[in-house]
C-alpha cells in the first residue's frame, strides 16, 4: 500500500515537472532527406568543435514535410530550421505567415545532382530527357499521334537501349526530388516529343512506375527485387553504393562532381535550408550553426561535406550566401 | 420384433460404428498432422529470421580496429596549461575559462598526429597519397584523441599505445561484405588505401575486435565506423521509466477499482467495452494524438524521450487493465469471501489478500506491456524521435532516438555495405533485450505463483 502510494506519487512528480518548460538549448532541424546526411555531419562537427552549443537535432520526413513543421508556428517546440532539396514554395510561405512565422531566411549551400542508376549486372543505360518521358508518360507522340504508352521495353524506345523491362522507380511527391525530377527531365523530355501542358508530368498508371515515398535505400531494394528496374537516386548515394549500381549518362554525359558542378549534366539541383528568423536571438548557436555550415572547411571543396556527395559552391556563390544571411535578408516569394 | 431381427440391428450398428470408427480417427490423425505442420512452419520460419539475422549481425559485434603507438607531440599540441580553478574564482569563471581553453585545445590539429603514427607504420608517404591515408581511420578518432587529451591533459610528449577504428570502408574492406574483385571504380577505397589495409591487417596492426564503440558510442554520421547504440539504448530505458513509473500504477488501480469497487452499471459497461477497443487500436494513431497534445498543446519539447514514454504510456494503459483485471478474476471468491468473514474491509480484503496472489498475473502482464512498448516504432515517428541524436541523453527531456527508430535509421542509411551488419547486430540487441524481459516476466510468474 505504502509503496503504491509512493510510486504514484514519483508519477505525480513527473507529470509535474513536465510543467516546468525548460529553455531548449539544443538546434532543432528537420526535412530532406537528401539533404539529411549533410546538415547531420555539419550538425555533428559543430557539436565537436564547438564546446559551448550542443549537438543540433537532425529529422527527416522531405522537403515539404519539413517546411510543414517550420511553418507550425514561432515557439520551442517547433523547428528552427527546415532542410529542403527546392526552394520554398509560395504557398509553404504563406502557411507560415499565416502561422507567425514572419522571418524565413534561405541559406542555398551546394548542389546535388539527380543520377539514373541500374544494378550494375545489368545493361548500361545511356538516358536523354526523351527517353526517360517515353518511358514514364501516360501518353506519347508516336509517329505524329498522341497515343496511349505502347512501350514496354527499353530497346523499343531506342534501339540502343538494353533490351530489358521498364520499371522505373521515382521519388513520391514528399520528396523535393521529385519536383527537380520533372523539371528537368520530364519538361525537356515532353517537349522533345512535341508535347507540353499537363500531359507532361501525366505518368502510366501500369506499374511500371515505382513511386518511392521512403528513403533511397528504400529504392535499392526495388531494384534488388525487380533487376531490370532503373531507380532515380541523388548522386551522393550512389556514391556509396557503386559495387552494386551502375550509373546511366544523361544527354551523353556521366554525373560527377565534377560534370554536375560545371553544369554540363542536367539534372542538378541546388540543396536549401531555411533559418526561423525569430529564433536566432532565443536559440543558442542557430547563427553559428549557419555560419559554420557555411565555412569553406566544412561545406568546400575538400570537406567532409565534398567527401559525403555534396557539390560545394564556388567562392562568389559561398560569400554571397554568407552576405544574404548576416544581412539576414529575408524570403519574401516571387 | 424378434430377437433375431434385434442381433441383426445390433451388428449392423457395430459396423457402422466401426466404418464411422476409422474415418474419425482418420480424421484425427489428420487434424493432428495439420497441426503439427502448422507448429513446425511457424518455428522454420522462425528460426530461419533469427539465423539470418544472426548470421549477419554478429560479424558487426566485431570492427576492424588499429593498435597505434600515438606520439601526443608537443609541437603540434600548443596549448595552455589547463586552467585549475584559483581561489575566490567563481564557478561561473573558471568554467568560461575551462570553455575557453578546450576551444583552444580543440583548434589543435588532432588529425596530424593520427597521420604521423600511421606513418611511423607504413613510412613516409607523399602528399598527394594524404587522402587516401585519412580513409584508414574512422574520421571522429580525432575527437577521441582530444577527449583523451582534456581528460588527462599529462599525456602530452608521451606516447601512447591506443586503439583506434579504422573507417567503415575499410571495416567493409576487411571482412569482405564488398566484393574484393570488383575493379577500381566501383570500390569505395582507392587501391592505394585497400593495399594499405590490406599491408597493415597483415601485420597485424589492424585487427578484428570487439567493438565497444557500438555500445558505448552515440549515433553518428560523420564518421560512420563510430556509429553506436548508446543514445538510442538511453532514450529507451527513459522511455521504459515513463511507462513503468506512470502506466504501471495507472494501470493497475483503474483494473482494481474496476474489478473490485465499481458497480456494474451501464457506465463501467462503456467504460470496460472502451478499454478493449482502446487495446486494438494501431499504435500509430497514439503518436498522432500524442504530437497533437503533448507536442502542439501542452508545447512539451520535440523528440523527447518523456513525450515518447507518455505516448507509450497511453498505448500501454489497456494492456495493462486487462492483464491486471484478468489476474484479479482469476483469484477464487472465496479468498474475498474469508477476507470479508473475519472482519476485514474491502480496502483491506483488496490490498492485503486477493493482491498479493494476483501479483505474478499483474507483473506478468506489466512486463509484457513495457516489452511491448520497447520495441514500438511507429508513434515515435510522429513526435520527432526519429532525428538524428549524436548526443547521449542525460534526461528525459533531451533529445534522443529509441533502438527500434536506431534500427530503422541505420537501415535507411547510404553506405549500406557497413550498416545491413550494423542494423542486423542493432536487432539482436533489442531482441536479447526483449528476451530477458520476457524471462523476467516468466521467472516472476513460476517465483510467486500459487496453486489451489
Amino acid at each position: 500500500m505504502n509503496r503504491i502510494i509512493k510510486t504514484t506519487a514519483i508519477a505525480a512528480a513527473v507529470m509535474g515537472s513536465v510543467s516546468v518548460a525548460q529553455a531548449r538549448e539544443t538546434i532543432q532541424i528537420a526535412g530532406s532527406s537528401t539533404v539529411l546526411p549533410f546538415a547531420s555531419i555539419v550538425a555533428e562537427e559543430f557539436g565537436n568543435s564547438m564546446a559551448q552549443f550542443s549537438t543540433p537535432v537532425v529529422g527527416s520526413g522531405g522537403s515539404g514535410g519539413g517546411l510543414r513543421q517550420f511553418c507550425q508556428g514561432v515557439g520551442e517546440n517547433t523547428i528552427d530550421i527546415a532542410n529542403s532539396s527546392r526552394a520554398i514554395r509560395n504557398g509553404e510561405l504563406e502557411n507560415c505567415q499565416a502561422n507567425g512565422v514572419n522571418e524565413v531566411l534561405e541559406v542555398m549551400f551546394g548542389y546535388d545532382g539527380i543520377v539514373f542508376a541500374s544494378r550494375a549486372d545489368r545493361g548500361a543505360f545511356a538516358l536523354t530527357p526523351g527517353h526517360v518521358f517515353a518511358a514514364a508518360a501516360r501518353q506519347v507522340t508516336v509517329d505524329g499521334e498522341v497515343v496511349d504508352n505502347p512501350y514496354t521495353r527499353w530497346s523499343e524506345i531506342d534501339a540502343e537501349l538494353p533490351d530489358q523491362e521498364i520499371v522505373l522507380v521515382i521519388p513520391a511527391s514528399n520528396h523535393g526530388t521529385r519536383e527537380v525530377f520533372e523539371e528537368k527531365v520530364l519538361d525537356p523530355g515532353c517537349d522533345s516529343l512535341g508535347m507540353d501542358g499537363d500531359a507532361c508530368h501525366s505518368l502510366r498508371g501500369d506499374g511500371r512506375i515505382i513511386e518511392i515515398a521512403g528513403d533511397y535505400t528504400e529504392t535499392l531494394a526495388r531494384l534488388d527485387a525487380q533487376a531490370d528496374a532503373v531507380g532515380v537516386f541523388g548522386l551522393s548515394f550512389y556514391d556509396q553504393n557503386r559495387d552494386r549500381l551502375q550509373v546511366a549518362t544523361v544527354d551523353g554525359v556521366t554525373p560527377s562532381l565534377e560534370t554536375i558542378g560545371s553544369g554540363e549534366y542536367p539534372v542538378s539541383r541546388p540543396l536549401f535550408f531555411y533559418v526561423k528568423g525569430e529564433h536566432l536571438d532565443v536559440i543558442p548557436g542557430l547563427a553559428e550553426y549557419t555560419e559554420f555550415f557555411l565555412n569553406e572547411m566544412v561545406s568546400g571543396y575538400g570537406s567532409p561535406l565534398e567527401d559525403a556527395g555534396l557539390i560545394p559552391l564556388d567562392d562568389d556563390e559561398r560569400a554571397e550566401a554568407l552576405a544574404q544571411f548576416q544581412a539576414r535578408t529575408l524570403v519574401t516569394g516571387e | 420384433m424378434t430377437p433375431t431381427s434385434a442381433s441383426v440391428d445390433h451388428s449392423r450398428r457395430r459396423d457402422l460404428i466401426e466404418a464411422s470408427l476409422k474415418r474419425r480417427h482418420a480424421r484425427e490423425r489428420r487434424f493432428r498432422r495439420l497441426g503439427l505442420g502448422a507448429v513446425i512452419l511457424g518455428m522454420g520460419l522462425v528460426a530461419i529470421l533469427f539465423a539470418s539475422i544472426l548470421m549477419r549481425g554478429v560479424p558487426a559485434f566485431w570492427q576492424a580496429t588499429f593498435t597505434l603507438d600515438v606520439h601526443f607531440d608537443p609541437e603540434v599540441i600548443r596549448v595552455e596549461a589547463k586552467p585549475e580553478r584559483g581561489p575566490g574564482e567563481s564557478e561561473a569563471d573558471f568554467r568560461e575559462r575551462h570553455l575557453a581553453w578546450q576551444g583552444q585545445v580543440g583548434m589543435v590539429n588532432w588529425q596530424q598526429l593520427l597521420d604521423r603514427a600511421l606513418m611511423a607504420e607504413l613510412g613516409e608517404v607523399e602528399a598527394r597519397q594524404a587522402r587516401d591515408l585519412r580513409a584508414l581511420i574512422a574520421s571522429g578518432e580525432r575527437f577521441a584523441l582530444r577527449d583523451r587529451f582534456i581528460e588527462d591533459p599529462d599525456l602530452l610528449g608521451q606516447t601512447r599505445s591506443l586503439k583506434l577504428l579504422a573507417s567503415a570502408n575499410v571495416d567493409v574492406w576487411l571482412k569482405g561484405n564488398i566484393d574484393r574483385s570488383l575493379p577500381d571504380h566501383q570500390q569505395q577505397l582507392s587501391a592505394q588505401t585497400r593495399a594499405w589495409a590490406d599491408a597493415l591487417h597483415d601485420r597485424g596492426v589492424i585487427t578484428n575486435a570487439f567493438s565497444t564503440a557500438l555500445f558505448l558510442n552515440p549515433d553518428s554520421r560523420s564518421s560512420l565506423a563510430s556509429a553506436g547504440l548508446a543514445g538510442a539504448f538511453m532514450g529507451s530505458l527513459f522511455m521504459m521509466l515513463v511507462v513503468i513509473l506512470l502506466a504501471v500504477p495507472l494501470g493497475v488501480a483503474s483494473a482494481i477499482y474496476l474489478e473490485e469497487f465499481a458497480p456494474r452499471n451501464r457506465l463501467t459497461d462503456l467504460i470496460e467495452i472502451n478499454i478493449n477497443n482502446l487495446a486494438a487500436v494501431p499504435s500509430i494513431v497514439f503518436g498522432l494524438l500524442g504530437a497533437a497534445i503533448f507536442i502542439g498543446y501542452l508545447g512539451l519539447p520535440l523528440s523527447a524521450p518523456l513525450v515518447g514514454g507518455l505516448v507509450l504510456t497511453l498505448m500501454t494503459l489497456p494492456t495493462i487493465i486487462i492483464a491486471t483485471r484478468a489476474a484479479l478474476r482469476s483469484i477464487p471468491g472465496s479468498i474475498r469471501q474469508a477476507a470479508l468473514g473475519i472482519g476485514a474491509s474491502r480496502v483491506q480484503t483488496v490490498f492485503h489478500h486477493v493482491l498479493p496472489l494476483a501479483l505474478p498475473g499483474i507483473l506478468t502482464g506489466s512486463i509484457l506491456g513495457v516489452a511491448q512498448a520497447l520495441g514500438e516504432t511507429a508513434p515515435l515517428l510522429l513526435i520527432g524521435m526519429n532525428a538524428f541524436v549524436a548526443n547521449v541523453p542525460g534526461t528525459p527531456l533531451e533529445q534522443s532516438t529509441a533502438l527500434p527508430v536506431q534500427i530503422y535509421l541505420w537501415q535507411g542509411n547510404e553506405l549500406r555495405n557497413f550498416f545491413e551488419a550494423r542494423t542486423s547486430a542493432a536487432i539482436i540487441v533489442l531482441l536479447g533485450l526483449m528476451l530477458s524481459l520476457n524471462a523476467l516476466a516468466i521467472w516472476l510468474r513460476k517465483r510467486f505463483e500459487t496453486r489451489w
